[in-house]
């Protein structure tokens, strides 16, 4: 079968293609990865987006940040703005597979991939992030927490294309940091991942975010491990009550990165350091990206 | 299907026609004839295939020829003059950093990579700059003395 193909130059071109039926592609990084795998044959009409330089970039938006759709791993882990105030994504995009995959994968396919192991989902939820979508009827946003539908399904429609990701401001006195378990550290998916945002004032934890990866069918906020750090001074017993209460939020499957015992135990664990790493950058203190690898050396 | 694009390979445009699901590996092995680039795993896990994209280290099995139309694009045949190595080339094979050779087409591509975005890397930035490039010989060792002693030289890669 011969797939047909688009170079869009324009959104509302790609969008158009969207409506009678393409699915697009970006860096390829998981579409045509998938086909060559033999896990999915490539959609029969392609559009690519590569080309559109309205989905490029990251740039200020009010007191927040702006990803374009085709920002790549690599631009958001050296991006000053993104390392001081958003760290936790940093931490995620750093340790998305090999250094060809950062250059090439963009934070666009990352979140449509929808997977549950994926790395910057946890962290985005945790900042607050919201998807932008363009669709034939005009624009509208969905919450990043409110997006995953499923493994590799999310509740946008087949002809909305996303074209952006907004970071809200965090506010004073905020940490972020996400950790995953993994086996190696380079060419890695998440057997556990957590992510944490975490705001300090006055030696008080007065909002916090949890969100786990790899350990149930979509990444989701733990509301009750939240509930845990919220009023504490975010010392050692808060982390760990609230890390407890993220690993009971779990409901891990078993299958060849781990079995659902195992992820459940770690999950625990992971919490705790994306947690601690959090709450040590909300008081300022330095704590090297990515997360993963420093909070590894460090226990 | 078949597009007709433009491939702009080691600094020579190619006419070629392509079908959508077309590798630029392929397209490039088989259609303009330059072999030096090798498909090992043909699904991104091991680095053989890998060119730089306008700049980009990519894993080029896994990355549509279609896509790559009006793109700049070096592989191992590019970073040589004639039959000169390249300074990296040349350490590469003074520091062991060859054996079999078949990774080395694409670990000199993630090498170059490296080197031009961190001409100073450690040891540390080295592994992680060819960490998607897999060689079963060398246990990396001399792959990454030879791209310490080339960014210390400060010969150009």
């Amino acid at each position: 079968m011969s797939a047909t193909y688009l170079a869009a130059a324009s959104v509302e071109e790609a969008v158009n293609a969207l409506k009678g039926g393409a699915r697009c592609v970006a860096g390829g990084t998981d579409i045509v990865v998938g086909h060559r795998q033999g896990k999915k044959p490539l959609p029969a009409s392609i559009v690519a987006i590569h080309g559109i330089d309205a989905l490029r970039g990251i740039a200020a938006a009010g007191a927040g940040l702006r990803l374009g759709a085709l920002a790549t791993h690599e631009e958001i882990e050296s991006h000053a703005v993104v390392r001081e105030r958003f760290t936790g994504l940093a931490d995620a995009s750093a340790i998305v597979g090999s250094r060809a995959t950062r250059a090439n994968g963009t934070i666009g396919g990352n979140v449509m991939n929808a997977s549950p192991a994926m790395d910057t989902g946890a962290p985005l939820i945790c900042l607050g992030a919201t998807a932008v979508f363009q669709g034939p009827g005009g624009t509208r946003s969905i919450a990043v927490e409110d997006l995953f539908a499923g493994p590799g399904q999310t509740v946008a429609s087949a002809d909305e294309l996303l074209i952006a990701v907004d970071l809200p401001a965090p506010a004073l006195g905020t940490g972020s940091a996400y950790v995953r378990l993994e086996y190696r550290r380079q060419m890695e998916i998440a057997i556990v991942g957590v992510g944490a945002a975490v705001t300090i004032e006055g030696g008080k934890v007065t909002a916090a975010r949890v969100a786990i990866t790899a350990l149930a069918p979509t990444i989701h906020r733990v509301v009750a491990a939240e509930a845990a750090l919220v009023g504490t001074d975010g010392g050692r017993d808060a982390a760990a009550a609230a890390a407890a209460a993220a690993a009971a939020g779990s409901a891990p499957i078993s299958d060849v990165r781990g079995s659902a015992d195992y992820r459940r135990a770690m999950a625990a664990v992971m919490a705790r350091r994306a947690i601690e790493t959090a709450v040590a950058r909300a008081l300022g203190g330095q704590v090297s990206i990515p997360a993963s690898t420093s909070t590894f050396a460090a226990v | 299907m078949k597009h007709p694009i433009t491939l702009n390979v080691n600094g020579t445009p190619y006419s070629v026609d392509v079908a959508t699901a077309q590798s630029l590996l392929y397209a490039v092995r088989d259609q303009l004839g330059l072999t030096g680039s090798k498909e090992g795993c043909d699904d991104s896990e091991c680095g053989a295939c890998m060119m730089l994209v306008d700049g980009r280290p990519t894993n080029s099995c896994s990355y549509l020829a279609v896509q790559a139309d009006g793109a700049e694009i070096t592989t191992v045949e590019g970073l040589g003059e004639g039959d000169e190595l390249s300074p990296l080339q040349q350490v590469f094979l003074e520091e062991g950093g060859v054996q079999c050779g078949f990774c080395t087409p694409g670990m000199l591509i993630a090498a170059t990579a490296l080197l031009q975005a961190n001409p100073s890397p450690t040891a540390e930035e080295i592994r992680i700059g060819v960490s998607g490039n897999l060689c079963r010989c060398t246990g990396y060792d001399g792959i990454v003395r030879a791209v310490l002693r080339v960014s210390r030289e400060g010969a150009s890669v």
